[in-house]
Protein backbone atom coordinates (compact mmCIF):
# COMPACT_ATOMS: atom_id res chain seq x y z
CA UNK A 1 0.00 0.00 0.00
CA UNK A 2 1.53 3.55 -1.05
CA UNK A 3 1.00 5.87 2.52
CA UNK A 4 3.09 9.10 2.52
CA UNK A 5 1.39 10.03 5.57
CA UNK A 6 3.92 10.75 8.36
CA UNK A 7 2.77 11.00 12.16
CA UNK A 8 4.08 14.31 12.68
CA UNK A 9 6.18 17.43 11.58
CA UNK A 10 10.09 15.69 13.20
CA UNK A 11 8.96 12.21 11.11
CA UNK A 12 8.14 14.86 8.12
CA UNK A 13 11.44 16.88 8.58
CA UNK A 14 13.93 13.73 9.20
CA UNK A 15 16.67 13.67 7.32
CA UNK A 16 17.37 17.39 5.99
CA UNK A 17 21.01 17.78 5.91
CA UNK A 18 23.02 20.57 6.60
CA UNK A 19 23.26 23.57 3.61
CA UNK A 20 20.40 22.26 2.03
CA UNK A 21 18.04 24.41 -0.64
CA UNK A 22 15.32 24.32 0.56
CA UNK A 23 12.22 25.81 -0.98
CA UNK A 24 9.26 27.07 1.19
CA UNK A 25 6.07 27.87 -0.72
CA UNK A 26 3.19 30.32 -0.10
CA UNK A 27 2.50 34.12 -0.80
CA UNK A 28 1.89 36.43 1.95
CA UNK A 29 0.12 34.23 4.70
CA UNK A 30 -1.77 32.41 2.17
CA UNK A 31 -0.40 28.62 1.52
CA UNK A 32 2.61 29.50 4.04
CA UNK A 33 3.70 26.35 5.87
CA UNK A 34 4.96 28.09 9.17
CA UNK A 35 4.63 24.82 11.12
CA UNK A 36 7.10 23.41 9.27
CA UNK A 37 9.43 26.41 8.68
CA UNK A 38 9.74 26.55 12.41
CA UNK A 39 10.08 22.66 12.84
CA UNK A 40 13.40 23.13 11.01
CA UNK A 41 14.26 25.13 13.95
CA UNK A 42 13.81 21.61 16.29
CA UNK A 43 14.95 19.76 13.59
CA UNK A 44 18.46 21.87 13.45
CA UNK A 45 20.12 21.56 9.71
CA UNK A 46 22.13 24.63 9.31
CA UNK A 47 23.65 27.12 6.76
CA UNK A 48 20.24 26.63 4.88
CA UNK A 49 19.71 28.50 1.40
CA UNK A 50 15.89 29.66 1.12
CA UNK A 51 14.29 29.70 -1.64
CA UNK A 52 10.40 31.76 -0.61
CA UNK A 53 9.24 34.92 -2.12
CA UNK A 54 9.16 37.17 0.84
CA UNK A 55 11.79 36.67 3.48
CA UNK A 56 9.21 36.72 6.64
CA UNK A 57 7.59 38.75 8.67
CA UNK A 58 7.03 39.40 11.92
CA UNK A 59 8.91 36.89 14.42
CA UNK A 60 7.14 33.67 13.00
CA UNK A 61 7.90 30.97 10.58
CA UNK A 62 10.98 31.53 8.28
CA UNK A 63 11.85 34.89 10.28
CA UNK A 64 11.67 32.73 13.74
CA UNK A 65 14.11 29.89 11.53
CA UNK A 66 16.17 33.27 10.30
CA UNK A 67 16.61 34.87 13.81
CA UNK A 68 17.70 31.10 15.28
CA UNK A 69 20.66 31.56 12.43
CA UNK A 70 20.12 28.63 10.13
CA UNK A 71 19.68 30.45 7.22
CA UNK A 72 22.51 31.22 5.21
CA UNK A 73 21.21 32.94 1.96
CA UNK A 74 17.50 33.75 0.78
CA UNK A 75 16.65 33.87 -2.89
CA UNK A 76 13.15 36.05 -3.07
CA UNK A 77 11.75 38.79 -5.25
CA UNK A 78 10.06 40.79 -2.21
CA UNK A 79 12.48 41.09 1.23
CA UNK A 80 11.11 44.09 2.28
CA UNK A 81 7.75 44.25 3.30
CA UNK A 82 5.69 45.34 6.47
CA UNK A 83 7.52 43.18 9.48
CA UNK A 84 10.30 41.98 7.72
CA UNK A 85 12.54 42.76 10.62
CA UNK A 86 14.30 39.94 11.20
CA UNK A 87 15.62 40.10 7.37
CA UNK A 88 16.17 43.61 7.56
CA UNK A 89 18.73 43.12 10.79
CA UNK A 90 20.66 40.21 9.82
CA UNK A 91 20.94 41.57 6.04
CA UNK A 92 22.53 44.94 7.61
CA UNK A 93 25.19 42.92 10.10
CA UNK A 94 26.35 41.04 7.06
CA UNK A 95 24.80 37.72 8.43
CA UNK A 96 22.66 36.67 5.31
CA UNK A 97 23.43 36.35 1.63
CA UNK A 98 20.53 37.97 -0.90
CA UNK A 99 20.01 37.53 -3.97
CA UNK A 100 16.89 39.35 -5.94
CA UNK A 101 15.10 37.45 -8.49
CA UNK A 102 11.87 39.08 -10.42
CA UNK A 103 8.64 37.69 -9.34
CA UNK A 104 8.06 36.01 -12.25
CA UNK A 105 11.71 35.25 -13.28
CA UNK A 106 11.32 33.06 -9.94
CA UNK A 107 8.67 31.30 -10.89
CA UNK A 108 9.77 30.14 -13.99
CA UNK A 109 13.00 28.81 -12.97
CA UNK A 110 11.59 26.44 -10.47
CA UNK A 111 8.98 25.54 -12.90
CA UNK A 112 11.75 24.90 -15.51
CA UNK A 113 13.30 22.92 -12.38
CA UNK A 114 10.45 20.28 -12.01
CA UNK A 115 10.36 20.31 -16.08
CA UNK A 116 14.08 19.09 -16.36
CA UNK A 117 14.81 22.62 -18.40
CA UNK A 118 17.90 23.76 -17.51
CA UNK A 119 17.81 27.36 -19.10
CA UNK A 120 15.37 29.63 -20.72
CA UNK A 121 15.22 32.96 -22.09
CA UNK A 122 12.92 36.02 -20.47
CA UNK A 123 12.53 39.86 -21.76
CA UNK A 124 12.32 40.25 -18.00
CA UNK A 125 15.50 42.48 -16.44
CA UNK A 126 17.04 43.25 -20.21
CA UNK A 127 18.50 46.56 -19.52
CA UNK A 128 18.32 46.53 -15.83
CA UNK A 129 20.81 45.80 -13.07
CA UNK A 130 19.31 42.45 -12.72
CA UNK A 131 21.14 41.46 -16.07
CA UNK A 132 24.86 42.52 -15.17
CA UNK A 133 26.59 38.91 -15.78
CA UNK A 134 23.88 37.24 -17.26
CA UNK A 135 24.09 35.98 -21.16
CA UNK A 136 21.79 37.53 -23.69
CA UNK A 137 20.80 36.29 -27.12
CA UNK A 138 18.29 38.49 -29.54
CA UNK A 139 15.46 36.24 -31.07
CA UNK A 140 13.09 37.70 -33.61
CA UNK A 141 14.45 41.13 -33.47
CA UNK A 142 14.14 41.07 -29.41
CA UNK A 143 17.02 41.00 -26.64
CA UNK A 144 16.09 38.49 -24.13
CA UNK A 145 18.18 37.57 -20.90
CA UNK A 146 19.18 33.61 -20.12
CA UNK A 147 18.25 32.32 -16.59
CA UNK A 148 19.02 29.23 -15.02
CA UNK A 149 16.64 26.29 -13.61
CA UNK A 150 16.52 26.50 -10.04
CA UNK A 151 16.53 23.09 -8.08
CA UNK A 152 15.92 22.20 -4.44
CA UNK A 153 16.83 19.82 -1.95
CA UNK A 154 13.76 19.94 -0.19
CA UNK A 155 10.04 21.78 -0.52
CA UNK A 156 8.10 22.50 1.90
CA UNK A 157 4.51 22.90 0.85
CA UNK A 158 0.93 23.60 2.03
CA UNK A 159 -1.91 22.29 0.42
CA UNK A 160 -5.66 22.06 1.74
CA UNK A 161 -6.52 18.72 0.70
CA UNK A 162 -4.12 15.45 0.69
CA UNK A 163 -4.64 12.23 -0.10
CA UNK A 164 -2.19 9.11 1.02
CA UNK A 165 -1.13 9.02 -2.17
CA UNK A 166 0.15 12.67 -2.29
CA UNK A 167 -2.40 14.02 -4.20
CA UNK A 168 -3.32 17.87 -3.26
CA UNK A 169 -5.73 20.70 -3.87
CA UNK A 170 -5.66 24.14 -2.88
CA UNK A 171 -7.38 26.42 -1.40
CA UNK A 172 -8.24 30.49 -2.40
CA UNK A 173 -4.96 31.98 -3.59
CA UNK A 174 -3.03 29.30 -1.81
CA UNK A 175 -1.72 27.71 -4.62
CA UNK A 176 0.57 30.46 -5.44
CA UNK A 177 4.26 28.98 -5.54
CA UNK A 178 3.26 25.74 -3.66
CA UNK A 179 1.90 24.16 -6.61
CA UNK A 180 5.29 24.73 -8.36
CA UNK A 181 7.72 23.90 -5.72
CA UNK A 182 6.23 20.55 -5.33
CA UNK A 183 7.75 19.44 -8.42
CA UNK A 184 11.13 21.40 -7.81
CA UNK A 185 12.76 19.29 -5.31
CA UNK A 186 14.09 15.98 -4.52
CA UNK A 187 11.83 16.08 -1.36
CA UNK A 188 8.76 17.55 -1.15
CA UNK A 189 7.04 17.78 2.17
CA UNK A 190 3.40 18.56 2.17
CA UNK A 191 1.62 20.15 4.84
CA UNK A 192 -1.90 18.71 4.78
CA UNK A 193 -4.72 21.23 6.11
CA UNK A 194 -7.00 17.96 5.55
CA UNK A 195 -6.39 14.30 4.75
CA UNK A 196 -8.96 12.67 2.68
CA UNK A 197 -9.39 9.44 1.03
CA UNK A 198 -8.61 8.37 -2.05
CA UNK A 199 -10.82 9.72 -4.26
CA UNK A 200 -12.42 12.39 -2.44
CA UNK A 201 -10.28 15.07 -4.52
CA UNK A 202 -12.19 14.26 -7.82
CA UNK A 203 -9.47 13.08 -10.48
CA UNK A 204 -9.82 16.61 -12.77
CA UNK A 205 -9.57 18.18 -9.25
CA UNK A 206 -6.33 17.45 -8.46
CA UNK A 207 -3.55 20.53 -8.60
CA UNK A 208 -0.26 18.41 -7.97
CA UNK A 209 -0.59 14.88 -8.68
CA UNK A 210 1.23 12.80 -6.02
CA UNK A 211 4.07 11.41 -8.15
CA UNK A 212 5.47 15.29 -6.85
CA UNK A 213 5.09 14.62 -3.01
CA UNK A 214 7.43 12.68 -1.17
CA UNK A 215 5.63 12.90 2.71
CA UNK A 216 2.28 14.19 3.41
CA UNK A 217 2.36 15.66 6.95
CA UNK A 218 -1.16 16.74 8.84
CA UNK A 219 -1.70 19.48 10.18
CA UNK A 220 -3.59 18.78 13.33
CA UNK A 221 0.27 17.85 14.50
CA UNK A 222 0.61 21.62 15.00
CA UNK A 223 -1.05 21.95 17.91
CA UNK A 224 1.04 22.44 20.77
CA UNK A 225 1.12 19.58 23.35
CA UNK B 1 -1.47 82.91 -8.59
CA UNK B 2 -4.95 80.79 -9.66
CA UNK B 3 -6.34 78.18 -7.67
CA UNK B 4 -6.42 74.73 -7.84
CA UNK B 5 -6.45 71.58 -5.94
CA UNK B 6 -4.31 68.61 -6.51
CA UNK B 7 -6.14 65.07 -6.76
CA UNK B 8 -6.34 62.99 -3.61
CA UNK B 9 -4.80 58.87 -4.19
CA UNK B 10 -8.71 58.41 -4.10
CA UNK B 11 -9.61 60.97 -6.87
CA UNK B 12 -6.24 59.42 -8.92
CA UNK B 13 -7.62 55.62 -8.76
CA UNK B 14 -10.81 56.95 -9.85
CA UNK B 15 -9.47 58.75 -12.95
CA UNK B 16 -7.05 56.12 -14.17
CA UNK B 17 -10.40 53.65 -13.76
CA UNK B 18 -12.52 56.22 -15.75
CA UNK B 19 -10.42 55.18 -18.81
CA UNK B 20 -10.24 51.42 -18.61
CA UNK B 21 -12.40 49.95 -21.64
CA UNK B 22 -14.53 47.48 -20.87
CA UNK B 23 -13.44 44.09 -21.38
CA UNK B 24 -10.16 44.54 -20.51
CA UNK B 25 -7.62 42.41 -18.32
CA UNK B 26 -5.69 44.47 -16.09
CA UNK B 27 -2.95 43.71 -13.24
CA UNK B 28 -2.56 46.45 -10.29
CA UNK B 29 0.22 47.17 -8.53
CA UNK B 30 0.64 48.33 -5.09
CA UNK B 31 -0.41 51.34 -3.84
CA UNK B 32 -2.51 54.08 -5.63
CA UNK B 33 -2.77 51.39 -8.31
CA UNK B 34 -4.87 48.82 -5.59
CA UNK B 35 -7.50 51.65 -5.05
CA UNK B 36 -8.37 51.38 -9.06
CA UNK B 37 -10.18 48.09 -7.95
CA UNK B 38 -12.56 50.16 -5.37
CA UNK B 39 -13.29 52.89 -8.35
CA UNK B 40 -14.52 51.12 -11.48
CA UNK B 41 -17.47 52.01 -12.57
CA UNK B 42 -20.34 49.19 -11.49
CA UNK B 43 -21.80 48.61 -15.15
CA UNK B 44 -18.33 47.90 -16.62
CA UNK B 45 -17.05 44.50 -16.95
CA UNK B 46 -12.69 44.70 -16.17
CA UNK B 47 -10.66 41.91 -15.39
CA UNK B 48 -8.59 41.96 -12.42
CA UNK B 49 -5.54 39.83 -12.57
CA UNK B 50 -3.33 39.61 -9.19
CA UNK B 51 0.05 37.99 -9.83
CA UNK B 52 -0.50 35.42 -7.26
CA UNK B 53 -2.41 33.64 -9.09
CA UNK B 54 -6.04 35.32 -9.09
CA UNK B 55 -8.27 36.24 -12.26
CA UNK B 56 -11.96 38.37 -11.51
CA UNK B 57 -10.77 39.85 -8.51
CA UNK B 58 -13.51 42.21 -7.16
CA UNK B 59 -13.52 45.01 -4.47
CA UNK B 60 -12.13 44.71 -1.15
CA UNK B 61 -14.72 42.72 1.20
CA UNK B 62 -16.64 43.94 4.14
CA UNK B 63 -14.75 42.73 7.80
CA UNK B 64 -17.86 40.22 7.70
CA UNK B 65 -16.83 38.71 4.38
CA UNK B 66 -13.23 38.45 4.44
CA UNK B 67 -11.96 34.93 3.25
CA UNK B 68 -7.95 35.13 4.60
CA UNK B 69 -7.23 32.77 1.56
CA UNK B 70 -7.97 34.98 -0.93
CA UNK B 71 -5.55 37.83 -1.27
CA UNK B 72 -4.09 40.79 -3.07
CA UNK B 73 -0.60 41.16 -4.13
CA UNK B 74 -0.17 44.04 -1.46
CA UNK B 75 -1.31 40.98 0.85
CA UNK B 76 -4.62 42.87 1.26
CA UNK B 77 -7.86 40.86 1.51
CA UNK B 78 -9.94 40.81 -1.70
CA UNK B 79 -13.34 38.80 -2.89
CA UNK B 80 -13.52 37.13 -6.71
CA UNK B 81 -16.09 37.46 -8.68
CA UNK B 82 -18.74 35.25 -10.01
CA UNK B 83 -16.41 33.98 -13.21
CA UNK B 84 -12.88 33.94 -11.62
CA UNK B 85 -10.14 31.99 -11.60
CA UNK B 86 -7.49 30.65 -9.65
CA UNK B 87 -3.63 29.41 -11.33
CA UNK B 88 -0.25 28.98 -9.51
CA UNK B 89 2.60 31.07 -10.06
CA UNK B 90 4.28 30.13 -13.20
CA UNK B 91 0.64 30.25 -15.01
CA UNK B 92 0.30 33.64 -13.67
CA UNK B 93 3.53 34.96 -14.94
CA UNK B 94 2.89 33.36 -18.12
CA UNK B 95 -0.15 35.17 -19.05
CA UNK B 96 2.06 38.64 -18.30
CA UNK B 97 5.27 37.50 -19.94
CA UNK B 98 3.30 36.48 -22.70
CA UNK B 99 1.55 39.20 -23.57
CA UNK B 100 -2.03 38.50 -22.02
CA UNK B 101 -2.28 41.24 -19.66
CA UNK B 102 -4.14 44.60 -21.56
CA UNK B 103 -2.88 46.68 -19.25
CA UNK B 104 -0.80 47.39 -16.06
CA UNK B 105 -1.01 50.25 -13.59
CA UNK B 106 2.07 50.80 -11.92
CA UNK B 107 3.35 53.49 -9.29
CA UNK B 108 7.28 54.81 -10.21
CA UNK B 109 10.19 56.75 -8.72
CA UNK B 110 10.72 58.18 -12.18
CA UNK B 111 9.58 58.17 -15.26
CA UNK B 112 11.72 59.40 -18.06
CA UNK B 113 10.68 60.86 -21.06
CA UNK B 114 11.56 58.65 -23.05
CA UNK B 115 9.49 55.57 -21.01
CA UNK B 116 11.96 54.70 -19.21
CA UNK B 117 10.48 53.26 -15.82
CA UNK B 118 12.18 52.67 -12.07
CA UNK B 119 10.13 51.68 -9.45
CA UNK B 120 12.14 49.04 -7.15
CA UNK B 121 15.18 50.87 -6.05
CA UNK B 122 16.09 54.00 -4.70
CA UNK B 123 19.76 54.18 -5.16
CA UNK B 124 22.27 52.13 -7.01
CA UNK B 125 23.59 51.30 -3.71
CA UNK B 126 20.31 49.97 -2.25
CA UNK B 127 21.60 46.45 -1.94
CA UNK B 128 18.26 45.15 -0.30
CA UNK B 129 15.60 46.15 -2.83
CA UNK B 130 12.35 44.51 -3.49
CA UNK B 131 11.18 43.89 -7.34
CA UNK B 132 8.44 41.58 -7.01
CA UNK B 133 6.69 41.40 -10.46
CA UNK B 134 7.23 44.46 -11.46
CA UNK B 135 9.76 43.76 -13.85
CA UNK B 136 7.73 40.89 -15.58
CA UNK B 137 4.94 43.36 -15.72
CA UNK B 138 6.64 45.88 -16.98
CA UNK B 139 7.95 43.89 -19.90
CA UNK B 140 5.14 41.50 -20.68
CA UNK B 141 1.91 44.15 -20.27
CA UNK B 142 0.85 45.08 -23.59
CA UNK B 143 0.36 48.80 -22.37
CA UNK B 144 1.84 50.43 -19.17
CA UNK B 145 0.20 53.23 -17.19
CA UNK B 146 1.68 54.72 -13.96
CA UNK B 147 0.10 56.92 -11.37
CA UNK B 148 1.95 58.81 -9.20
CA UNK B 149 2.24 62.18 -7.58
CA UNK B 150 3.75 64.53 -9.64
CA UNK B 151 6.70 65.16 -7.21
CA UNK B 152 8.55 63.21 -4.50
CA UNK B 153 7.49 64.75 -1.04
CA UNK B 154 10.19 67.28 -1.16
CA UNK B 155 8.83 69.09 -4.57
CA UNK B 156 11.37 67.14 -6.89
CA UNK B 157 10.48 66.01 -10.07
CA UNK B 158 9.49 62.62 -10.74
CA UNK B 159 8.92 63.23 -14.23
CA UNK B 160 12.51 63.40 -15.68
CA UNK B 161 14.51 63.74 -18.87
CA UNK B 162 16.77 60.69 -17.30
CA UNK B 163 15.73 57.94 -14.50
CA UNK B 164 18.66 58.54 -11.98
CA UNK B 165 17.42 55.52 -10.06
CA UNK B 166 17.86 51.74 -11.55
CA UNK B 167 15.62 51.07 -14.02
CA UNK B 168 12.80 48.29 -13.89
CA UNK B 169 12.73 48.24 -17.47
CA UNK B 170 13.72 50.61 -20.51
CA UNK B 171 10.85 52.44 -22.81
CA UNK B 172 7.60 50.85 -21.85
CA UNK B 173 5.36 53.21 -19.97
CA UNK B 174 2.64 54.61 -22.12
CA UNK B 175 1.11 56.77 -20.15
CA UNK B 176 1.04 58.53 -16.20
CA UNK B 177 -1.71 59.88 -14.22
CA UNK B 178 -0.54 62.31 -11.73
CA UNK B 179 -2.14 64.79 -9.43
CA UNK B 180 -1.82 67.32 -11.53
CA UNK B 181 -1.74 65.92 -14.79
CA UNK B 182 -2.30 63.46 -17.56
CA UNK B 183 0.79 62.58 -19.68
CA UNK B 184 1.17 60.62 -22.58
CA UNK B 185 4.64 59.09 -23.48
CA UNK B 186 5.35 59.65 -27.29
CA UNK B 187 8.05 59.87 -29.75
CA UNK B 188 8.27 63.10 -29.31
CA UNK B 189 8.57 62.90 -25.21
CA UNK B 190 5.90 63.97 -22.59
CA UNK B 191 2.60 64.84 -23.85
CA UNK B 192 0.11 66.56 -21.45
CA UNK B 193 -3.58 65.26 -21.83
CA UNK B 194 -5.10 67.19 -19.18
CA UNK B 195 -4.42 69.39 -16.37
CA UNK B 196 -6.42 69.86 -13.42
CA UNK B 197 -8.45 72.99 -13.56
CA UNK B 198 -6.68 76.42 -12.24
CA UNK B 199 -3.08 75.01 -12.88
CA UNK B 200 -1.47 76.53 -16.10
CA UNK B 201 0.67 74.73 -18.07
CA UNK B 202 3.54 76.97 -17.23
CA UNK B 203 3.11 75.95 -13.59
CA UNK B 204 2.51 72.35 -14.49
CA UNK B 205 5.74 72.66 -16.50
CA UNK B 206 7.87 74.15 -13.82
CA UNK B 207 7.27 71.10 -11.55
CA UNK B 208 8.33 68.51 -14.05
CA UNK B 209 12.09 67.87 -14.81
CA UNK B 210 11.76 67.16 -18.83
CA UNK B 211 9.60 69.02 -21.66
CA UNK B 212 6.42 68.62 -21.80
CA UNK B 213 4.54 69.97 -25.13
CA UNK B 214 1.12 70.48 -25.69
CA UNK B 215 -1.12 68.03 -27.41
CA UNK B 216 -1.67 68.46 -30.96
CA UNK B 217 -5.18 68.58 -32.07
Amino acid sequence: MIDKRVRDIAEGLEGIQDGSTVMVGGFGSVGQPDSLIEGLIEQGARELVIVANNAGSGHVGLAKLMEAGRVRKIICSFPRSAGSVVFEDLFKAGKLELEIVPQGTLAERIRAAGAGIPAFYTATGVGTKIAEGKETREFDGKTYLMERWLPADVALVEAWRVDRWGNCDYRGSGRNFNAIMATAAKTTIVLARKIVELGEILPENVVTPGLFVSRVVPFQSNIPV
Amino acid sequence: MSEFTPLSRRAMAARVAHDIPEGWVCNLGIGIPTLVADCLPIDREVILHSENGILGMGPSPAPEDIDPWVINAGKQNVTLLDGASLFHHADSFAMIRGGHIDLCILGAFEVAENGDLANWATSAEDAAPAVGGAMDLAVGAKRIWVVTEHTTKDGAPKLVSHCSYPLTAPGVVDRIYTNLAVIDVTSRGFEVAEIVPGLSFEALQAQTGAVLHRKEN
